[in-house]
């Protein structure tokens, strides 16, 4: 490697911010860094389907990884590091706790097809959880298999095709929001749904006579989030939920903010009639750099009998373990084995560490943070809306008019002053949308601070040093990256002797 | 409440700077009828102590592996995973990260998932792998989605030999998008004549290998089969260790491989989370579900990383997306990649002939009682033994002896009266002989 262009340094290395070459480019044949024993000498019984080249594989030593994904690790930003303000993400505190009792043996060792008699106990948790999900939303069902947000999104869009199909009802559309997640419409899309939109009014919320007037004998249902995403209660829910039932279609609510109204509003209590909850969101399972999540759906009982095995039951010797309906009214199998039993774990370990009591408290100290950014921020920015938020605090473009600073620009000068970004352009029906959302796990000091930050970078802004912002990032391990160029020829794996390759001689 | 940083004292001057009086007053947009002032009725917050030990009562009540001999696959599997892995997953840059949108902040996330990506088309022999889906049977069921889009058809052959939740996944699929699947009685013994079912509207075949019941086969002959009629090979794989001793779906002549990557670098967990692994060739990528990491230049001219091929995903195409998924199984990804890092070529190939090693040990012990044989003639760590009575009590008694002893066939099918007497049975590095011996002489005693 040569003199680096940019730190002028031999390595490339920037202070104790180190260049990591891939695996591939620092691996030597032979080496391993597991100690496996030599291997008994039997007589092949592959069928002589034995491998006839090598994988291609690195051979690196135990140090040697170690180092790798510590250094790699350095590179992300983390909840771990700092405020984290996504807006819609929902990114708070991981307390640790929860790592720790999915290691226990008798949790983390379990395999999924043991005799029922022998996982009395992993029964028993999910049953707990699933009992803490009911009565939290005032819903009399749960299906626990779905594994992220958007499956479970699909789990409740399966469940009203099959209620409908059940009485004969052959439906073709779902009313979908403008301000919808995109994973709304391309959920009712892979259920086999057309996608219906219905507009924004000038307040964030659902327009009430437009919906009205699209409803009709082949509605199927609609989407809704609530809050919305726009940090905004929808006041008219209840007349939403009575409206569509009057059609004879269903209410699903997209739970994705459930964070803001835990144990101080029951989605049961509104009309809906079913709704997934992201358990990473709400009850704090860490996000893992993309997952794995987890999207429990609660269900109404005109929904209930639909849900996709498989079920816990009480059985008469304990709990038991539904995998076929013997009904046969099921819309089948959503996911392998149970769902995901490791993030139940860590959920249930958060629900019983806050309590009926912390969790109103979560909702209410959610709430009360994102407000205070609202108002603190409310004359040196621009807020979408006016009034009260819920758990997150939207602001739009306009007090980057005329300065030729744009909202990615702000977002990326946001990197250099020590935070990541807050959400941006979404949600789609505002202009250049700063979608903020702190989390109740965030002290009144850290958002002073993040409250100066960004108070500064916003008059910095106004007084036309647009040049500060268009640089940004300048101080991360890499400044901004061509994503055009990344889509126009795909590059998705190291090759020997490509690009990659080359850039490491 | 450890969490919950605030004060009453921040809580009023916070109010005060709103300008509101109360909490009460941020709640105005929700109906009357739906607030509620006083805690559900669950039970109030406890301390990390009581936590613990109500958890782990919990956690006591199972029969676990470190109590048991423990021989079950059918889809997951217990392996060895070195101490390094579940260490550095634990990191908080990468355990509370968010999915790497903003590339400048999240390089390390990038560049472990470039690498997982590499890996993961090395292993299957395909060009192209996403970044990991929740697990092998939901990523099965976007194989055939897949398929049916590239092919523009809608007939799925499935095999009989592919696990029952993956088929059950891939059917609720088909239902609700009204494509067809067909697929023929589970067949221990790998005779099927998959080839006889494709025709112009067959969009893919879906065939295990090994088979759910252990059975490896020589796909080559199926895969020119299908690309005669233009219908796609979808290969699964549910032990990905197999691929250090057997030969890639890719060199057979696959289209797709989808595999589940658990037994690298992740827990059994009671089935949860795993890892969705999904690879095809260079042709398909932009028809790929799922996310994408790619190799780019940042305005300094550095190499860096960044999601691509976006275009496909929800959050751009909305109803036409190529599928709804938001999330990738990113964490599980990062353990199988150090996993298979740490393994290395020879590491990996080693495991690999260990756990063939183990599985041959073991049946030779089982199938020596009367009335007991093995069904499967080449398997690699997983096979099928035939029992001289119905599977499932056998497995309920060696229970009570304190042993695993594999997973009863009426478990995968419990209509399907002519797999009554089948167990299926599997044997990893960490089964020791004295373990495999124990599970032999109970079985003797069970069966006489």
């Amino acid at each position: 490697m040569n003199t680096d262009p940019i730190t002028g340094t031999y390595s490339g290395n920037r202070g104790l911010q180190i260049e990591e070459p891939l695996i591939f480019e620092q691996g030597e044949e032979g080496r391993c860094g597991v100690d496996l024993p030599e291997p008994p000498k039997v007589s092949s019984r592959l069928g002589g389907l034995g491998r006839k080249k090598p994988v291609g594989l690195p051979g690196l030593s135990e140090p040697q990884v170690v180092r790798h994904y510590t250094r790699l690790s350095q590179k992300n930003y983390a909840i771990d590091m700092g405020l984290y303000p996504l807006g819609s993400c929902t990114m708070k505190h991981n307390p640790r706790l929860n790592e720790k009792v999915v290691r226990l043996p008798g949790l983390g060792d379990l395999h999924p097809l043991q005799p029922v008699s022998t996982v009395q106990g992993a029964l028993e948790l999910i049953d707990t959880l699933a009992h803490w999900l009911k009565t939290l939303t005032g819903m009399p069902a749960v299906a626990m298999s779905p594994g992220a947000g958007a499956h479970g999104e699909l789990c409740g869009i399966m469940a009203i095709r099959a209620a409908l199909e059940h009485r004969g009802d052959a439906r073709k559309r779902i009313l979908v929001p403008e301000s919808a997640h995109g994973t709304n419409p391309a959920t009712a899309a892979a259920c086999g749904y057309e996608v219906d939109p219905i507009p924004a009014n000038a307040k964030g919320r659902v327009d009430l006579e437009a919906f009205r007037a699209k409803l009709g004998p082949d509605v199927a249902g609609i989407m809704i989030t609530n809050p919305n995403t726009c940090g905004l209660f929808e006041p008219d829910i209840v007349e939403i939920a009575e409206a569509i039932h009057g059609a004879g279609g269903f209410f699903y609510c997209d739970g994705a903010n459930f964070n803001a109204i835990v144990g101080r509003v029951r989605p049961g209590d509104l009309g809906i009639d079913c709704m997934h909850i992201n358990l990473h969101k709400t009850f704090s399972t860490p996000h893992g750099g993309g997952g794995p999540g987890a999207g429990p759906v609660v269900l109404s009982e005109a929904l209930a009998p639909f849900a996709p095995v498989p079920w816990v039951v009480h059985g008469a010797a304990g709990f038991d373990l539904v995998e076929r309906d013997p009904k046969q009214q099921s819309f089948g199998r959503l996911k392998g084995f149970h769902g995901q039993m490791g993030m139940f774990v860590r959920a249930l370990a958060y629900m019983m560490s806050h309590g009926s009591d912390g969790l109103k408290q979560v909702a209410e100290d959610a709430v009360l943070n994102a407000n205070y950014i609202l108002a603190s921020l409310r004359d040196v920015m621009s807020p979408a809306f006016p009034g009260t938020c819920m758990h997150e605090a939207l602001f739009d473009d306009h007090f980057l008019k005329d300065t030729g600073v744009t909202t990615l620009d702000f977002a990326k000068a946001l990197i250099d002053e020590g935070y990541h970004p807050m959400t941006m352009y979404f949600p789609l029906v505002v202009h250049g949308a700063l979608l903020v959302e702190p989390t109740e796990t965030e002290s009144k000091d850290s958002l002073d601070r993040f409250i100066e930050v960004m108070k500064g970078l916003a008059q910095r802004a106004k007084s036309g040093d647009a040049a500060h912002f268009e640089a940004a990032p300048k101080l991360t391990p890499r400044r901004r990256l061509d994503e055009t160029a990344a889509a126009r020829k795909p590059v998705l794996r190291w090759v020997p002797g490509s690009n990659s390759a080359k850039a490491a001689e | 409440m450890r969490y919950l940083p605030l004060t009453q004292a921040d809580r009023q001057a916070m109010l005060a700077r709103i300008g509101v009086r109360s909490i009460d007053d941020l709640y105005r947009d929700v109906p009357p009828k739906a607030r509620r002032d006083k805690p559900v009725d669950l039970p109030p917050h406890q301390g990390e102590l009581e936590v613990e030990r109500a958890i782990g009562a919990m956690a006591a009540k199972n029969l676990g592996p470190s109590r048991a001999p423990s021989f079950l696959g059918a889809g997951a599997y217990r392996h060895h995973v070195p101490a390094a892995v579940d260490h550095l997953i634990q990191r908080g840059e990468f355990l509370t990260s968010y999915t790497p949108y903003q590339p400048e902040v999240t390089q390390g996330t990038l560049e472990y998932l470039f690498e997982f990506q590499t890996q993961v088309a090395l292993l299957t022999g395909m060009e192209v792998a996403n970044a990991s889906m929740y697990d092998g049977g939901t990523a099965c069921a976007e194989a055939v989605m897949m398929a049916n889009r590239v092919t523009r058809r809608s007939k799925a052959v499935l095999s009989g030999g592919l696990h029952p939740h993956y088929a059950e996944i891939t059917r609720t699929h088909a239902h609700f998008l009204g494509f067809r699947v067909e697929q023929p009685a589970p067949d221990p013994e790998g005779r099927e004549d998959l080839a006889r079912l494709v025709d112009g509207e067959t969009s893919c075949v879906v065939v295990q290998n090994p088979s759910v019941f252990g059975h490896l086969q020589d796909l080559t002959a199926l895969a020119e089969a299908c690309h005669k009629a233009g219908a796609l090979l979808i290969v699964a794989i549910t032990e990905v260790v197999s691929l250090g001793a057997v030969e890639p779906p890719g060199a057979m002549g696959a289209d797709i491989v989808i595999a589940e990557g658990q037994a690298l670098g992740n827990a059994l967990g009671f089935g949860g989370p795993y890892l969705g692994l999904f690879a095809t060739r260079e042709k398909y990528v932009r028809q790929m579900p799922g996310r994408l990491v790619g190799e780019t230049r940042d305005v300094d001219g550095r190499r860096g990383w960044v999601l691509t091929l976006s275009t496909r995903e929800q959050h751009i195409r909305r109803e036409k997306a190529t599928s709804n998924i938001c999330t990738n199984s990113g964490l599980c990804a990062l353990a199988f990649t150090i996993h298979l890092t740490l393994l290395g070529e020879a590491g990996f190939q080693r495991l690999a002939a260990l756990n063939h090693a183990a599985a041959c040990a073991l049946a030779d012990r089982l199938a020596k009682p009367p009335g007991v044989s093995l069904l499967t003639k080449s398997f690699f760590n997983e096979f099928t033994v035939k029992l001289p009575k119905p599977a499932g009590p056998a497995v309920e008694a060696l229970a009570r002896r304190g042993i695993l002893g594999g997973v009863p066939a009426s478990r995968l099918w419990p209509t399907e009266k002519s797999l009554e007497n089948l167990l299926l049975v599997a044997a990893t590095e960490v089964n020791t002989a004295a373990e495999m011996e124990a599970l032999a002489s109970a079985l003797k005693e069970v069966l006489a």
